[in-house]
């Protein structure tokens, strides 16, 4: 018989992020996003910058997962991430700022050197946790209306 | 002989003394509070991908690696971590001690020496050990960044053949009062750790039996189950620098933490001990004048 649910755990070698039982997962894996649903067969897979969304309930939440490895099996999400936060978690003001010091940066160093390969990162992690705050922001604020003003 | 002032001033100078160690002691408290968190939250990484880097191993045919590579050991570097600071007791001490019976043992070969924490590395070069990198101020707030760094490059040096076997001596965090010297083999990765999948599949029956699922299922993969493999064993490697780098700075904390508690102690003993001596030599004073006085007075009588 297959699972009714995902038992999916998020780490990070600095922290535990989440476990929880969801119904089903979107992985930011490195070649596109791939969904997870309960039974699904062992695979694994490995992880770009993106958002990791899962589903429980009616609710959909956030996470940023930048860079790591994912395990999935039938009953189970191991997501081994390099960076991950969960949307309630960002800073959107710094997360901005944070944009605006990549790009910046990026018109300042010429293409293709350490710096500039340092400063799109840095871009690209920025406009993760820019989605996921606003998105993770603007769906928990709709759904819980008294979280929204945390 | 001693006059009452300069009592008073000893025991202000102790006193001042005191004042430090006790700041010390509680800073160092609270660093060490951070510290055991962080090792305790490092801890379910490290189990996973130690996990998930034994299902891939199970599943290849073959587990050929650079950083499994075992070559016959000529060159050796020896990764030393110490504090960046003294005033730990013998923190500093005992490791670079252990390190040095250590280059002892193996001086038939070519050591080199990458020294973390400022201590190690100026007492280190001094003894004119062949410091070829050093890291500090690592040990104040330990982040995976370093330990990414410090993993890559071991892991480098490895791959490239400039060494054939890196070890790491560094004190292990058992408890506040104790710490454990270790010196543990970092590289190559031994196969072992990879094989015992089915030794562990006892202890991980509980995640097994749960989802009614066959220990070996195999695979589907986005990409080679190789280049996975190749990935996950640098990020194992530096899971494991990243949990020395922590279990160090946490030994480093809590010994920095008993060595204050203990001067603390030290200082309001020899405060007690100034008072009662100044207090017998105050009272001395009073006794040789009270007798001045009466016999003064008894001259003045008679």
């Amino acid at each position: 018989m297959l699972p009714e649910t995902i038992e999916l755990q998020v780490v990070t070698p600095e922290r535990h992020v989440l476990q929880e039982s969801v119904q089903a997962v979107e992985i930011p894996g490195k070649e596109g996003y791939l969904g997870v649903l309960p039974g699904h067969a062992p695979l694994i897979t490995e992880l770009g910058i993106g958002i990791l969304t899962y589903h429980k309930g009616s609710q959909a939440r956030y996470l940023t997962v930048i860079h790591g490895y994912a395990e999935v099996l039938p009953g189970r999400v191991i997501v081994l991430a390099e960076v991950s936060e969960r949307a309630e978690e960002i800073d959107l003001a710094r997360t901005l700022a944070a944009h605006e010091r990549a790009q910046a940066e990026i018109a300042r160093a010429s293409a293709g050197d350490a710096e500039w390969r340092q400063a799109s990162f840095a871009l690209q992690r920025a406009m993760v946790r820019q989605q996921a705050a606003t998105r993770g922001g603007a769906g928990a604020g709709a759904q819980e209306p008294g979280s929204s003003a945390s | 002989m001693a006059t009452l002032l300069d009592f008073r001033r000893r025991i202000r100078s102790v006193k001042s003394t005191q004042q430090i160690t006790r700041a010390m002691k509680f800073v160092a408290a609270a660093k060490l509070r951070r510290a055991q968190d962080g090792v305790f939250a490092a801890r379910p990484y490290a189990r996973e991908i130690l996990r998930v880097l034994r299902s891939a191993a199970a599943r290849m045919e073959s587990t050929a690696h650079p950083l499994l590579e075992r070559r016959p050991e000529e060159r050796i570097l020896a990764v030393v971590l110490t504090g960046d600071r003294s005033l730990c007791g013998a923190f500093n001490t005992n490791v670079l001690r252990r390190a040095t019976t250590f280059f002892r043992e193996q001086s038939s070969k070519n050591i080199q020496v990458m020294a973390i924490g400022k201590k190690g590395r100026d007492t280190l070069r001094k003894r004119g050990a062949n410091v070829v990198a050093d890291y500090i101020n690592v040990s104040a707030n330990v982040d995976y960044a370093i330990a990414k760094e410090i993993g890559g490059k071991i892991g480098e040096m490895y791959a490239a053949g400039e060494v054939d076997a890196v070890y790491a001596v560094y004190n292990e965090f058992k408890n506040v009062m104790v710490q454990r010297l270790c010196t543990a083999k970092l590289l190559p990765i031994d196969p072992a750790v990879l094989a015992s999948e089915t030794a562990e599949a006892g202890q991980s029956a509980a995640i097994g039996t749960e989802h009614e699922e066959a220990p070996l299922v195999d695979y589907l993969y986005e990409e080679p189950l190789g280049d996975i493999f190749s990935g996950l064993l640098p990020r194992y490697l530096e899971a494991e620098v990243f949990r020395i780098l922590l279990e160090s700075a946490a030994a480093e904390h809590a010994a920095r933490m008993t060595a204050m508690d203990s001067a603390t102690r030290n200082a309001s003993e020899l405060i007690d001990k100034l008072t009662l001596e100044m207090n017998k030599i105050r009272q001395a004073g009073i006794t040789k004048e009270l007798i001045e006085i009466v016999s003064g007075a008894a001259s003045a009588t008679s």
